[in-house]
């Protein structure tokens, strides 16, 4: 009975991999018995609101090496910063980068940050960019903050006409969060070096009543009403705003504030056509191995070798599926690692099938061969998979350890290759096993 | 089962009386990697050393007019590889500013469509060094530690841990000479190669292991060369077996998977065979040697 539920479980899995695995827009058309068939297979999309925001194009999501693309590692230069404002320094360079990005229009692009050895560094990853020199020198500016002002002449208020004061990044000290007083709403708060406070006071005595623009790479950041002169050099700009609001504007003040150069220490650009032949090469080559692991399996083990390889497919589409869920980006040696873990999928079948091959040499009937092969060699399944397991973990490092390997590249070699492992473990002992107690002993 | 039973069973194979052929064809291969490692180290690619690397796809006809274009600019070119309608540039790292000017410069007069550029400051690959040291020791360590407790005893972990190093020399020794003979590069995929392949090495060990503690728990009164002898009979099969469907896999991407992870692939393929030499011929041999030295201590 118990059985018999596994066994519904495992074909409803499947079928619901296969639902999800299936190509996106993948054209099928055919002749079967004098009828034309014609029609696009796609996978669907996911769109969840409850319980839970859960949005999923069923795209296989694919790296820079694949897909073409722009990948830089940034170094950003804080000898000009204090010690302390480092940090703070480096995440507004981050969000200015992120804003230029926006602007420049690319989908998805990935900024992370990392401090390594005492050198603040960004990673960029712009994927499907065609013009890299153009994007990367958009990138590395420096940012440039300034204060604008209406001429005083007219009464328009087109930010066209704005006028660059005096009052420049430099002058500022430092923006922070901070929370009005009276109100209790979160609010920017700004603070001026001395010679800055006294241009600020200029400023805002001239245009009380009058917007101030605050800009950033000749792009309005804010432009707070001046409601009287401010002297002491501290300011707040305060309106309806939200927390992630003023968090926002505080970064990319503070980028204007703590100027960072940045200097390129690592470039990779990746045409898009050399990604594609990658991908079409390991899929071949993907293709055929699975054929030769099926026939190998098949001759050594026979019918059992055949809910191997049963099992091996259910692993395949099982394993797309969930790099579909996830979502994984899948990079050419991710591509690899799975590809190889098709391979080694099969290994815990290999285990039970050899011990099966012993129990029935000691003349013990069949179904109790399986059932005891199951369970004598699952301490050796075990323990050689979880050594597997603590390599992946190094490999992948997921703690962020500055001390070990943390590139892209080498994370999503791990990535595939552990997933592989968990998946491999699930067919090789629940699917095949349940296949087997189906078909194997009833023959 | 009674004593009497169990030697009609028992392997007429003996694999352990000859360990000393294994330990010296170990050697026969590890010396000339390892000679050639201490003489000729590794070929570091630019992950290591820093540098730039341009794939053009351009006409052969340009070639010259490229190469005078980057004397111009006092770029050293460090090597020119031309395949078929594709060129390889490598040159000591390029600032990305110089770069675009020799690309917009080159598109002025040819038709040339960029296929990759990388470029790689010296810093990042001194990182990358120490990085994959901590890395390997750490895997090791913890697998080690594993394996101690599983097995409740230290020397089934060491001796696995030694025939991972076994491995590791191997495919090291291997891509030694491949570099100083046909120019082979290590990068990034290498590490990450030789992790997997520690990782595979371990793998395949524990399962020869795992049988030596079943038959020792078992059979308990026999003797402990006997047991490993029966052990690694026994699982034989399995190992041969497991190994080639991941041989297989291998060999189909290192003959149709492209030109990137074409090493990267290779080295899986030395170590994925030298790990299944190791944990029959390295691995369990060590069992019984550090077993020998023990009794030995005892007397």
């Amino acid at each position: 009975m118990h059985n018999k539920r596994t066994l519904i479980f495992v074909i409803a899995l499947t079928v619901l991999s296969l639902v999800i695995a299936a190509p996106k827009n993948y054209p099928v058309n055919f002749k079967l018995m004098g009828r034309e068939i014609n029609f696009i297979l796609s996978s669907p999309e996911i769109h969840l609101n409850k319980p839970f925001q859960f949005d999923r194009t069923l795209n296989i999501k694919q790296g820079l090496d694949l897909q073409g693309g722009v990948e830089v590692t940034l170094r950003a230069d804080m000898a000009n910063i204090s010690e302390s404002d480092r940090k703070d320094a480096l995440e507004s360079a981050r969000e200015v980068i992120s804003r230029r990005v926006d602007l420049y229009g690319i989908a998805e692009p990935v900024i992370t940050t990392k401090i390594v050895n005492n050198d603040y560094r960004l990673s960029v990853a712009l994927a499907g960019v065609d013009d890299p020199a153009t994007a990367l020198e958009l990138i590395g500016q420096t940012a440039q903050l300034v204060f604008a002002e209406l001429p005083s002449s007219t009464d328009s208020a087109s930010y066209a006409d704005l006028i660059p004061t005096d009052l420049t990044g430099q002058d500022l000290t430092k923006s922070t969060v901070q929370f009005n007083s009276q109100t209790g709403k979160p609010e920017v708060g700004l603070q001026f070096t001395t010679e800055g406070g006294k241009k600020f006071a200029e400023i805002t005595q001239r245009n009380i009543g009058k917007p101030l623009a605050i800009m950033l790479d000749g792009f309005p950041l804010s432009t707070p009403i001046v409601q009287e002169t401010i002297t002491g050099g501290k300011a707040s700009i305060n309106g309806d705003f939200t927390l992630e609001e003023v968090k926002n504007l505080v970064l990319t003040l503070n980028a204007g504030a703590l100027p960072v150069p940045i200097s390129i220490l690592e470039q990779k650009n990746v045409a898009p056509t050399l990604g594609e032949e990658s991908v079409q090469a390991s899929l071949r080559a993907g293709l055929l191995g699975l054929g030769i692991v099926a026939l190998f399996m098949i001759l050594m083990y026979g019918y059992l070798g055949f809910i191997a390889v049963l099992g091996l497919i259910i692993y395949t589409l099982l394993t797309i599926a969930i790099y579909k869920l996830i979502p994984i980006t899948i990079t050419l040696p991710g591509l690899a690692g799975f590809i190889l873990s098709i391979g080694m999928a099969v290994d815990s079948n290999i285990l039970i099938f050899e011990r099966m091959k012993e129990e029935v040499r000691k003349k013990i009937d069949p179904r109790t061969a399986m059932e005891l092969s199951f369970g004598k060699a699952w301490d050796a399944i075990k323990d050689a998979n979880t050594a597997t397991l603590i390599t992946t973990f190094i490999l992948f490092n997921p703690l962020d350890w500055p001390f070990l390997n943390s590139s892209g590249m080498v994370r999503g070699f791990a990535l595939t290759l552990f997933l592989g492992i968990i998946i491999s473990l699930f067919t090789g002992i629940v699917v095949t096993r349940t296949l087997l107690r189906t078909f194997y002993v009833k023959k | 089962m009674s004593k009497n039973n169990l030697s009609s069973t028992l392997v007429i194979l003996r694999p352990m009386r000859y360990i000393w052929i294994y330990l010296t064809l170990s050697a026969a291969i590890i010396i000339p990697g390892g000679v050639s490692l201490i003489v000729n180290g590794l070929k570091l690619g630019i992950d290591f050393t820093g540098g730039s690397t341009i794939v053009w796809q351009v006409n052969e006809s340009q070639d010259q007019s490229i190469r005078s274009l980057f004397q111009e600019n006092n770029i050293e070119i460090n090597k020119y590889d031309r395949i078929g309608e594709k060129v390889e540039i490598r040159t000591s790292p390029l600032e990305s500013s110089l770069y675009s000017k020799l690309n917009s410069k080159l598109k002025e007069t040819t038709s040339i469509t960029e296929l990759s550029y990388e470029s790689i400051g010296p810093t990042l690959g001194a990182e990358l060094l120490q990085k994959t040291l901590f890395g390997l020791i750490l895997a090791s360590a913890l697998i080690l530690i594993y394996i101690a407790y599983r097995f409740r005893s230290l020397k089934y972990g060491v001796s696995a841990i030694l025939a991972m190093l076994h491995d590791l020399l191997i495919v090291v020794g291997v891509f030694s000479l491949l570099g100083k003979f046909w120019g082979v590069e290590i990068d990034t995929l290498f590490v990450t190669a030789l992790l997997t392949i520690l990782s595979f090495s371990v793998h395949d060990t524990i399962v020869v292991y795992d049988r030596i503690r079943e038959l020792k728990k078992h059979h308990g009164y026999l003797d402990f060369e006997e047991i490993v002898n029966r052990a690694v009979v026994e699982t034989m099969g399995r190992s041969l077996n497991n190994s080639m469907t991941i041989i297989f896999m291998l060999l189909a991407m290192y003959l149709l998977g492209g030109e990137t992870t074409k090493w990267f692939i290779f080295a899986l393929l030395i170590g994925t065979v030298s790990g299944t030499y190791s944990s029959t011929f390295t691995a369990a041999p060590l069992l019984v040697i550090w077993n020998k030295l023990e009794k030995k201590k005892k007397i």
